[in-house]
């Protein structure tokens, strides 16, 4: 059992939490946020990527202990104000999903991506999201939906 | 995933003090953590050594590269000097993973791992490393000593590793198409005098092909090794290679390295 105090979405949290507690438990059943989805939990699908302090990670492979003091994003972190981020606005348009789970931690991946290439290629795109899987669209909405966002963001 | 106490070492002694034989380094996780989640591994405690200043970094001098041990996957495939210096290194880790684990895998990890098919263990074979721990310096040749094992003993801590920069070298691996580690990869390092053909994925561990080595050294070209028959009978065969296609596919990606280089 551990103190984790972190920034979530802004907003300090402070939890007592056992030491095996994973980063996507830790959101999920201590937090309650559960945008963050929890999909193969081998660190395969990226269902469960967020941000630790600016960076993606899976969060299924990451105690909350060794983020400890780290600020954290989630898929409920992007809107403003209720207002849709860019990149959430631009996979509803180009219907980048069909059963939308894996779209949380497809969304965060992205926009890791965008902060970190303005205008990606879209062999850039699909090799970013190396780590993200969806077994619906085929991909093809998901990347259009990426070069959309950055032409907003 | 089993109930573990968690520590957080401010430097090597700590980190090796609280070692026992229950008790396992954390870095990235990257491996870690799955092997826990899915009964692979227990451990009584683990001992978290990112918060260790000193293990990460990178300095490059006019013959080395020296990368501390917590430095992630992201930093080196990011750094300009090691770009500069041994641009095979940089692509290497580059190609590790996914983005989100190379956010938070570590070169110290994945050497001390020594999986089979991961990349860095090559790299240390043919770019002559060294391996710095809290106790010596352990050649590479020395250190990876068969599937999960190395020579490190027990709270034995890799600090930093130190790579001999090569007049030209380069590393190509058959990825699996799914998870991205090596079916096959190999590392072609040429130094003045000699060359290392440092073959993962192939065997139960990362090995320097001698007869490889020997026909470049010769004549550094792809055609010194062109149609080369590899001794098939101590490589790995799974659902995702054969034994003998796994031996072909050595020859391929040391033939592409030197086009390469």
């Amino acid at each position: 059992m551990g103190k984790i105090s972190l920034e979530v979405n802004g907003r300090k949290v402070e939890k007592e939490a056992p030491d095996n507690t994973l980063l996507s438990t830790f959101l999920r059943e201590h937090l309650q946020l559960t945008g963050t989805h929890i999909g193969c939990d081998t660190s395969q699908c990226g269902a469960c990527v967020v941000h630790v302090d600016g960076n993606s990670l899976k969060s299924c492979t990451a105690l909350a202990a060794d983020v400890n003091g780290s600020k954290v994003k989630t898929i409920e972190g992007l809107e403003t104000n209720g207002k849709m981020h860019p990149m959430q606005e631009a996979f509803k348009k180009l219907h980048g999903l069909q059963c939308g789970f894996c779209t949380p931690g497809m969304v965060m991946s992205a926009v890791d991506l965008l902060q970190k290439n303005k205008k990606p290629s879209d062999a850039e795109i699909r090799d970013w999201l190396e780590g993200n899987i969806c077994r619906c669209t085929g991909y093809q909405n998901i990347v259009a939906a990426v070069k959309e966002a950055a032409t907003k963001m | 995933m089993k109930d573990f106490n968690y520590h957080s070492a401010k430097d090597s002694k700590e980190a090796s003090k609280l070692a026992s034989s229950s008790s396992a380094f954390l870095a990235g996780g990257m491996t870690t953590i799955p092997s826990m989640k899915l009964g692979l591994a227990t451990y009584k405690d683990l001992i978290d050594i990112k918060n260790i200043k000193k293990l990460s970094g990178i300095k490059v001098s006019g013959k080395s590269v020296i990368i501390g041990a917590a430095t992630k996957h992201v930093e080196v495939s990011n750094s300009k000097d090691i770009k500069k210096a041994i641009p095979s290194l940089s692509s290497l880790a580059e190609g590790i993973g996914d983005p989100q684990v190379r956010n938070r895998g570590t070169i110290g990890g994945s050497v001390a791992n020594n999986d089979p098919s991961a990349d860095y263990p090559s790299a240390c074979i043919a770019l002559n490393a060294t391996i710095h721990t809290n106790e010596r310096k352990i050649e590479a040749a020395k250190f990876f000593k068969g599937m999960f094992e190395t020579a490190l003993k027990k709270g034995e801590l890799i600090e930093a590793i130190e790579f001999q920069i090569p007049e030209k070298s380069s590393y190509q691996k058959h990825p699996n198409p799914a998870s991205r580690y090596a079916i096959v990869g190999v590392y072609v390092a040429k130094h003045k005098g000699d060359v290392n053909v440092a073959v993962t994925g192939a065997k139960s561990c990362v090995y320097n092909d001698k007869d490889m080595s020997k026909a470049l050294s010769g004549n550094f070209s792809s055609s010194s090794i062109d149609g080369m028959n590899l001794d098939s009978s101590e490589m790995n065969s799974d659902m995702h290679a054969s034994a003998d296609f796994r031996a072909s596919l050595v020859v391929t990606q040391a033939k592409k390295a030197v086009d390469a280089c």
